[in-house]
């Protein structure tokens, strides 16, 4: 009963982590470029769960000061997390345009016609 | 005033430069900008480590938000050393960039490469020189991204297979480092290096504090190449553009061995990180495994700059070997083969980078009889090829002296004994160039070839010189990588 309670109470750490492990499977195991990113970016967004869940507290409030409350939600990880959503962006967007011009210079972006038609590759 | 404010310059300078750059988007106007930048970070870095090193660490908070809550910029010895490290590379190179770029890169896109050189300096200055690890993260991403669109922007369409798959090496590297990075948040509820090094002491029993341990050494591993993390490395280095390689293989990986060494030393603590876990003994087969390994797959390549990319592997194993010895010795050999490193490749690179600009190809049998056509410059990689080695007289020498004094006094003789035959591999890979390049006839691609200009010769001969010269008299260089280890020893932050 003790190790039920622990893994239900714990299930926003679930999530994050089956997001994680997903995105990080479907990077390893696709061959099309353009869907390893999609998995790049799941792995990258599971991430932000596992920040940002920790620094909800329960009945907080955002952090406001004001005299009716005294228990606050921890505003660092939102800001953190903002920072990373960026970062993530840009790896996404920069990599969207690597495959764009991959598809340009080899006309395929699945890996295995790649290799097959240049082993050197 | 300007004095107090080094920290920040160093970073927000370059930072500055790369985004005139990108605006004018002119590249006559973006390689003096860059040039300028790289010699003012010189200085900066200089002044930084001329301070601490005569009065101690340096903290400087950002934006004026006194830390923990604010980011903190903090110079010791151990990063001081390191940013001098980059910037006094990224200056080196900068003379040696407009020729080499010029017959590399189409003319509307070399202002875009000194942007995102400028760029790249940011991110690895910014990683070295803060004090916060969250911040740490972002400007390793800088890097990181400035590094990929260097990469992809090699002639080779090879390149940009390279540069997707470092993208997603990198990308899942740094993600893991954040999964530590919010691990110990969770734990310590700070980001400052020094708060989390003394709250980390309370907590560290805990499995999340292991498990932040777990993911930041893959992840940082990821970002250094330690074998078998290396995958995304040889073709990264081997179609890049040449001032591009030269840059990233002297520097990128060099600063995530600093962040490494942090975490392990400043923040962890020997104690924990070895005394509990088997951490030691994972270090130690993986940097011998990458010092052979490597080393064998180097002597089988038919490209100059696969194979010394396979070297810049076997040579990090060297590196991080000295991190699992963790005694004085040891790690002041992880230290000093830093700057070591980043000197010999740093040279290595730049003669190939010259071959290629006037032969135009870099796989060995385009290399036939170059020697002859090119001396001085071939002459350069000789010399640079010594100190790969580790021959006496050469830096490449003092690194691995220090390594085996540290193997030895740790009782593994053994390691001594395997630091010694590694080199032999090099012997091998280098014999090859050299036998190929001076005594073999031109071939008729080559014969007609000048020697390199002398805007190429004159930066490569001065790595070359310092690769010699530092070697001969490593009282500077083994002088403040010792102050550095003692430092990470200790646990001073």
């Amino acid at each position: 009963m003790d190790f039920l309670q622990t893994v239900v109470s714990h299930y926003n750490q679930w999530i994050a982590v089956f997001l994680m492990v997903s995105g990080l499977y479907i990077v390893v195991a696709r061959g099309n470029m353009v869907k390893k990113l999609v998995g790049l970016n799941l792995f990258q967004t599971s991430v932000y769960l596992l920040y940002i869940s920790p620094g909800k507290i329960l009945g907080g409030t955002p952090p406001i000061l004001a005299a009716e409350f005294a228990v606050y939600s921890n505003p660092l990880p939102h800001v953190l997390i903002l920072t990373a959503i960026v970062v993530g962006v840009a790896t996404l967007s920069l990599g969207l345009g690597l495959v764009v011009r991959i598809n340009e210079a080899f006309g395929t972006i699945e890996e295995e016609e790649l290799f097959a038609r240049d082993p050197e590759a | 005033m300007i004095l107090d404010n080094l920290p920040a310059l160093q970073v927000v300078i370059p930072l500055v430069g790369a985004t005139i750059c990108a605006l004018i988007d002119r590249r006559r106007v973006a390689w003096p900008i860059a040039l300028a930048i790289s010699l003012v970070g010189i200085v900066i870095s200089v002044a930084l480590l001329a301070q601490v090193l005569a009065g101690g660490p340096i903290s400087y908070a950002m934006g004026g938000w006194a830390p923990p809550y604010g980011i903190e910029y903090r110079v010791d010895v151990v990063n001081a050393y390191i940013l001098v490290l980059v910037s006094v590379i990224g200056a080196v190179i900068m003379p040696y960039a407009p020729r080499s770029v010029a017959a590399e890169l189409a003319e509307n896109k070399q202002a875009w490469f000194y942007t995102m050189y400028l760029l790249n300096l940011t991110g690895l200055l910014g990683m070295a020189i803060t004090g916060d690890a969250f911040n740490a993260f972002v400007f390793l991403e800088i890097s990181s991204l400035s590094s990929y669109v260097m990469i992809a922007l090699g002639r080779d369409r090879r390149a940009l297979l390279a540069a997707y798959q470092y993208l997603i090496l990198g990308t899942i590297g740094a993600t893991f480092y954040v999964i530590g990075v919010g691990l110990l948040y969770a734990m310590t509820g700070t980001l400052n290096f020094v708060d989390m090094a003394e709250r980390i002491v309370d907590v560290e029993s805990s499995r999340s504090v292991l498990a932040a341990l777990a993911f930041l050494t893959v992840g940082i591993s990821l970002k250094l190449a330690l074998f078998p993390l290396h995958v995304w490395l040889p073709n990264a280095y081997a179609y890049a553009p040449s001032v591009a390689t030269v840059f990233l293989a002297s520097t990128a990986t060099k600063v995530a061995v600093y962040l490494f060494l942090r975490f392990f030393f400043s923040i962890f603590g020997a104690r924990f990180v070895y005394a509990d876990l088997p951490l030691t003994e994972i270090l130690l087969v993986l940097s011998v495994a990458a010092m052979f390994i490597a080393s064998i797959i180097a002597i089988f390549q038919d490209d100059v700059k696969r194979m010394l990319a396979y070297s810049s592997v076997a040579q990090i194993g060297y590196m991080t070997l000295g991190i699992g010895i963790a005694n004085l010795n040891g790690l002041t050999g992880t230290i000093v083969h830093l700057f070591n490193h980043a000197v010999t490749k740093g040279a290595l690179f730049m003669a190939v980078g010259a071959v290629v600009m006037r032969v135009g190809r870099h796989d060995l049998e385009g290399l036939a009889g170059i020697g002859r056509r090119m001396p001085v410059t071939m002459a350069g990689f000789v010399i640079a090829g010594l100190s790969l080695i580790g021959v006496p007289g050469t830096v490449g020498f003092v690194s691995k002296w220090y390594l085996a004094a540290g193997a030895f006094e740790s009782g593994a003789w053994l390691l001594s004994f395997l630091i010694m035959a590694s080199s032999f591999l090099a012997v091998v890979y280098v014999g090859r160039v050299v036998e190929i390049a001076w005594f073999r006839e031109p071939t008729q691609a080559v014969a007609s070839v000048e020697e390199a200009p002398l805007s190429l010769i004159i930066p490569t001969w001065v790595l070359v010189a310092a690769s010699v010269v530092f070697g001969l008299d490593a009282a500077f260089t083994a002088g403040v990588a010792e102050r550095a280890a003692e430092a990470l020893l200790a646990g001073i932050l």
